[in-house]
């Protein structure tokens, strides 16, 4: 049988019931979200399931949105079953003053890097991370640089428009 | 692992807790009756010839055996996935041409198809033959390149001179095409800047008829040659299931003897129209590695040779097509903007950020010379993303190199590292 998105969503709400929420299909791919602590009883089940079998970690990064209060940091796992060839997409939101999200290094190897990169980057402290230090930038450095507040330009210039990049504010 | 602190005023300021690297390192007991008391440290890199990149390796060795050890990436991390944020859609090409810069062309094409994909363009047929072209094209250059210098860390330099040069002939074409060799920024969003002149084409048929030829004398040279196998043979191994569990992709994952292939598995520019095998190996060590790429470079020619065929086929108006229909994306021609009306007003909108760009989130991926490169694109509507993440494959599979290189020698170590096919720029993005 076909895994399709219905049987997926169908498993995991009979599993987690409103545990696992907001599901959607962005360009096809079954997108959830679930509350940070279960992250990793969410994995271990996409993993071990019979039928669901998710036990390729494609990707692991975050995004930040500065104006989710209380969820500005989210954590989104792209998961792909290689037998049936279907990827899921799932997300954990945190808050960013305590961005404590479980580690998936257990299930995968592949999440130690992935996790020092997104907390490099984003500061999501990955709860019982073997190793969980700075990878790409250097070790000294105290802020994450890819967070909302560190534009990539100074935000005090005023001979550059945001409205040319097709959001709102205008100098004039 | 305490949580750091967060500064908003950065740079001032920040110099502390500063860990040594080297001076750091515990050193291992030996047991009673070795020659030595204990292990010794050994720091390769970030800048060694047998790295080909920039990357660290600090090795303790116990005699030539390595006991464990630690990579240390990130010297060239230029912050890509912050610049895409306050970039265009069509200004982010260049960014991913310096990921695995062996194969720019397969990384500016999976860009193209994120967008195209984002903003529900779909392409002609022909412009997907010209681009799985070229996408093969660069993956013969890459595997070429990885593949000789395997040769070069087993001591056969002649080989990779040898075939430099015919990576050159594909250099020429992508020249032809683009104007650029190394960086490419091949194609626009919708398809390609111009049609394949007839140089380009003529160029191309010279290619496949010289390539087939050195590409078995590269074989001859290698494949069977004693010492190469007695180097490569064994060294580096890696099962299917730690493979896997590791996020290996591409060739590296196929050599442990898993058939995962993006093009087969989820077809993009038209890739289920073509017929080729997907080679898999069984030990995943570097020989056979050396062997999957040797064959990939096959099924590439062959494949490029298909979609020549069915590029010829198109007559008439169809031979001209080489880009979507889609002037709100298409940057135009540069000769139509000066001459033409409606070609200028598209290009005005598209450079200042006047068309409509879909919010949404997408992930689409490429099969790369070296595994899956995806790209996972936020957008909010706005003119440039909101997040764009890079899933690059070398980066996602180094992490094994410390597993698959205990207990080996370090001259194991060495071409195994090579025949990993690491990219520097891709890693650290």
């Amino acid at each position: 049988m076909a895994l399709t998105n219905e049987f997926i969503k169908s498993k995991l709400t009979e599993k987690f019931g409103e545990e696992v929420y907001n599901f959607e299909e962005p360009y096809e791919m079954l997108t959830f979200e679930a509350y940070k602590d279960d992250n990793l009883k969410v994995l271990q089940f996409l993993f071990d399931d019979e039928e669901l079998k998710f036990q390729f970690l494609t990707d692991i990064c975050a995004v930040h949105y500065p104006d989710k209060k209380g969820q500005e940091l989210a954590v989104v796992y792209h998961l792909h079953n290689l037998v049936d060839n279907v990827r899921i997409r799932f997300k954990v939101f945190t808050d960013i003053n305590q961005p404590d999200v479980f580690t998936a290094t257990a299930l995968y190897q592949s999440a130690n890097w992935m996790e020092r990169e997104t907390y490099d980057f984003y500061g999501v402290n990955f709860v019982g991370h073997p190793n969980l230090k700075r990878i790409l930038n250097v070790d000294e450095m105290d802020y994450f640089p890819m967070r909302k507040e560190f534009p990539l330009e100074d935000q005090t210039r005023i001979d550059k428009d945001d409205e040319m990049f097709g959001r709102g504010g205008s100098i004039w | 692992m305490t949580q750091q602190v967060m500064s908003k005023n950065s740079g001032a300021g920040y110099i502390k807790n500063r860990i040594p690297a080297m001076s750091d390192v515990k050193h291992i007991k030996l047991p009673d009756g070795s020659i030595e008391k204990q292990t010794t440290t050994l720091n390769l890199g970030p800048t060694h010839p047998a790295t080909h990149g920039v990357f660290q390796n600090i090795v303790e060795m116990d005699g030539e055996r390595i006991v464990s050890s630690e990579q240390t990436v990130g010297y060239i991390h230029r912050a890509f996935e912050k610049i895409a944020e306050r970039r265009p859609l069509y200004q982010i090409t260049p960014l991913t041409d310096r990921l695995n810069y062996c194969s720019s062309p397969i990384n500016n094409m999976g860009w193209h198809l994120t967008c195209e994909k984002l903003l529900k363009v779909k392409t002609p047929k022909r412009v997907d033959y010209l681009r799985v072209i070229i996408m093969e094209l660069a993956r013969v250059a890459d595997h070429l390149i990885c593949n000789s210098v395997v040769g070069v860390d087993s001591g056969a330099l002649s080989v990779f001179l040898y075939v430099m040069q015919y990576r050159e002939l594909i250099y020429e074409i992508y020249e032809e095409i683009c104007g650029s060799r190394l960086t490419t920024n091949i194609g626009r969003i919708g398809g390609f800047e111009r049609n394949f002149t007839n140089t380009a084409w003529t160029k191309l048929e010279k290619f496949l008829a010289e390539y087939p030829k050195v590409l078995r004398e590269f074989e001859n040279l290698l494949t069977r040659n004693r010492i190469f196998m007695e180097r490569t043979i064994g060294a580096g191994p890696i099962s299917a299931e730690r493979a896997l569990n590791y996020g290996f992709t591409g060739p590296n994952l196929r050599a442990a003897g898993v058939d995962y292939d993006v093009r087969v598995h989820t077809p993009y520019s038209s890739y289920e129209d073509f017929e080729f095998n997907v080679p898999v190996g069984t030990t995943g060590d570097c020989y056979d590695r050396f062997l999957v790429r040797n064959q990939e470079m096959w099924q590439s020619l062959s494949i490029i040779e298909q979609a020549y065929k069915k590029v010829q086929e198109f007559k008439g108006a169809d031979a001209e097509v080489y880009h979507a229909d889609i002037p709100e994306y298409y940057l135009p021609e540069k000769k139509d903007v000066y001459t033409k009306m409606e070609a200028l007003i598209w290009h005005f909108k598209i450079i200042m950020g006047e068309t409509a760009i879909p919010a949404g989130e997408v992930y689409s991926s490429v099969e790369g010379a070296n595994g899956e490169l995806g790209f996972y694109l936020i957008s909010d509507g706005g003119r440039s993303p909101y997040r764009l993440h890079f899933r690059r494959p070398c980066f996602i599979y180094y992490q094994a190199y410390a597993e698959i290189t205990k207990g080996a020698m370090l001259s194991d170590a060495i071409i195994t590292l090579s025949s990993l096919n690491l990219i520097a720029g891709e890693m650290d993005a």
